[in-house]
């Protein structure tokens, strides 16, 4: 990979020991993936946030970077471990607490932004065609395929190291010549974001393309879409999707009903749910206004968790959805995810009802809970009074 | 053959033929197969040879290839057939040696084979 003197010298360690270490993964991961060189970014989104996540050697190894890194460009971070706010209510161990708040504090010391949000193109704007470095899965394909932003599938460490060099690594991605090697065409009966999410984990699943092509998707809301790419960014290495593109001489398959319940199956892990949580990725605002509006007089039957952006939970306490939605029973939980979070555990839960296809996924790995998933339309038809 | 993260190796293999998950299936502080679905469920990757197709998933499945290093659980090196950033980064950060094969020499590894990488960068079977 070629390298201007400047970063030359930087990886050498005349720049400093956090610049030499940034310069380090950004030369391993230039050569991993054969780029030519670096490209300067505008926009840092940071994974590796959550303790249940990095855990002691995240957390020690941040704490000793943030003595000397600072970052270059606009950085953002992913969900922290729970919501300030609600700690009282939380069953958290002080240990958890005092480590996520050390984690929380190295990456202020660096001055990224505590945005906690696993999306950020829903909280912060950035001019169209630009070159960013996102690590979390779901806002990079959202942001390669509906944004009009260029960003590689990065890694917790090789946005961090852009995050502080200002730099990413220039990788075909980023020069739109990574073309779809794989198209599918959907024969969906009932498009939804459960249905949406199902497709994006088969489409990850079944192939190791970078980029692939969907044909036949009606006009997806946001909610569809997110799912998608959420879908999409837990079960592969695919980092954009293009729309009914004509894509010439490649793999073309079909995902019918048959496929649709083989995927199902293979997440759905439970038949009935002890509690409903939703936001994985977090709800952004028009959805959380939309689930305000669906619930008007009616009560969730079970405690109903959802996870937002704090910048969402302040707006829709100002516009006043945050009382509708907790009169209707709902707990808002702002900073944090359902993805590994500390706030389920199968101490209390054996099963959760949610519309999450990623949130599932994790929910049975990482926290041993089952999930019954639904459309978020009859979650709200059989779980409500 | 690509080297992405440089080094000398001697050791024993252990193949995983589906794509690995580092963050959800791998013990970050035991260094063994965690995930119950994955067929190496329970079998440890520690200073065996880690050979598998390539990485998927989380992006923070870096952070889980240093947490190896850091409980002196990981692998001795690690060979995939397409390179990703999460593994490039997690063994750039843990000085773990990474090397890319073509599809031909990929196939020719198995489980519990004793492979060298020596000095001059060859491959011996």
């Amino acid at each position: 990979m070629n390298l201007t003197k400047y970063e030359r010298d930087a990886l050498d360690g005349k720049k400093g020991e956090a610049l030499e270490l940034a310069y380090r993964i950004l030369v391993a991961t230039g050569e991993a993936t054969s780029a030519d060189n670096l490209t300067p970014i505008t926009w840092a989104h940071i994974s590796g946030v959550n303790y249940n996540t990095i855990g002691d050697a995240g957390k020690d190894f941040l704490s000793k970077f943030s003595e000397t890194a600072k970052v270059n460009v606009m950085t953002t971070t992913n969900p922290t471990g729970f919501d300030i706010d609600n700690i009282d209510t939380y069953d958290l161990d002080d240990e958890f607490i005092i480590k996520q708040q050390d984690i929380n504090n190295a990456y202020k010391k660096i001055g990224a932004i505590q945005s906690f949000s696993c999306i950020p193109y829903e909280l912060f704007d950035t001019t169209k065609n630009t070159q960013v470095a996102f690590a979390e899965s779901n806002a990079a394909i959202h942001a390669n395929s509906e944004d009009d932003l260029q960003t590689n599938k990065e890694s917790a460490f090789s946005a961090l190291a852009s995050a502080i060099t200002g730099k990413s690594i220039n990788t075909d991605i980023r020069k739109n010549m990574d073309h779809a090697k794989l198209s599918i065409t959907t024969k969906l009966e009932n498009q939804n974001e459960l249905t949406c999410g199902l497709l994006g984990f088969f489409a990850g699943d079944i192939s190791s393309c970078s980029v692939i092509n969907i044909n036949g998707l009606y006009k997806q809301n946001i909610s569809e879409t997110k799912s998608l790419c959420s879908g999409l960014g837990t079960s592969s290495q695919c980092i954009k999707y293009t729309l009914n593109k004509q894509c010439g001489n490649i793999e073309k398959i079909t995902f019918d009903k048959n496929d649709l319940h083989v995927i199902y199956d293979k997440l759905n892990t439970a038949d009935r749910g002890d509690i409903i949580v939703l936001g994985s990725p977090q709800l952004g605002l028009s959805e959380l206004i939309n689930l305000s509006n669906m619930l008007k007089n009616k009560k969730f039957k079970k405690k109903c968790m959802i996870f937002c952006p704090r910048l969402i939970k302040n707006t829709i306490k100002q516009q006043g959805y945050l009382d509708k939605l907790q009169n209707a029973g709902c707990e808002i939980h702002a900073d944090c995810c359902i993805c590994f979070t500390p706030l389920l555990t199968n101490k209390k839960i054996d099963s959760v009802i949610t519309n999450s296809v990623k949130g599932a996924y994790y929910l049975k790995k990482e926290n041993k809970i089952t999930s019954n998933l639904k459309p978020l339309s009859q979650i709200l038809q059989d779980e409500t009074i | 053959m690509k080297f992405v993260v440089n080094g000398t190796f001697k050791g024993k293999i252990i193949k995983s033929n589906v794509p690995i998950n580092f963050l959800s299936d791998i013990d970050r502080k035991k260094g063994f197969f965690k995930d119950t679905e994955h067929n190496l469920f329970n079998t440890s990757i520690k200073d065996k040879i880690l050979v598998f197709p390539y990485g998927i998933g989380s992006s923070v499945g870096a952070y889980i290839i240093y947490s190896l290093y850091t409980h002196n659980v990981s692998p001795i090196a690690m060979i995939c057939k397409k390179a990703d950033l999460i593994v490039a980064s997690g063994c750039a950060i843990a000085n773990i040696p990474l090397v890319i094969l073509c599809n031909d020499e990929y196939n020719k590894l198995h489980t519990d084979m004793i492979i060298t990488i020596n000095e001059l960068n060859n491959l011996i079977i």
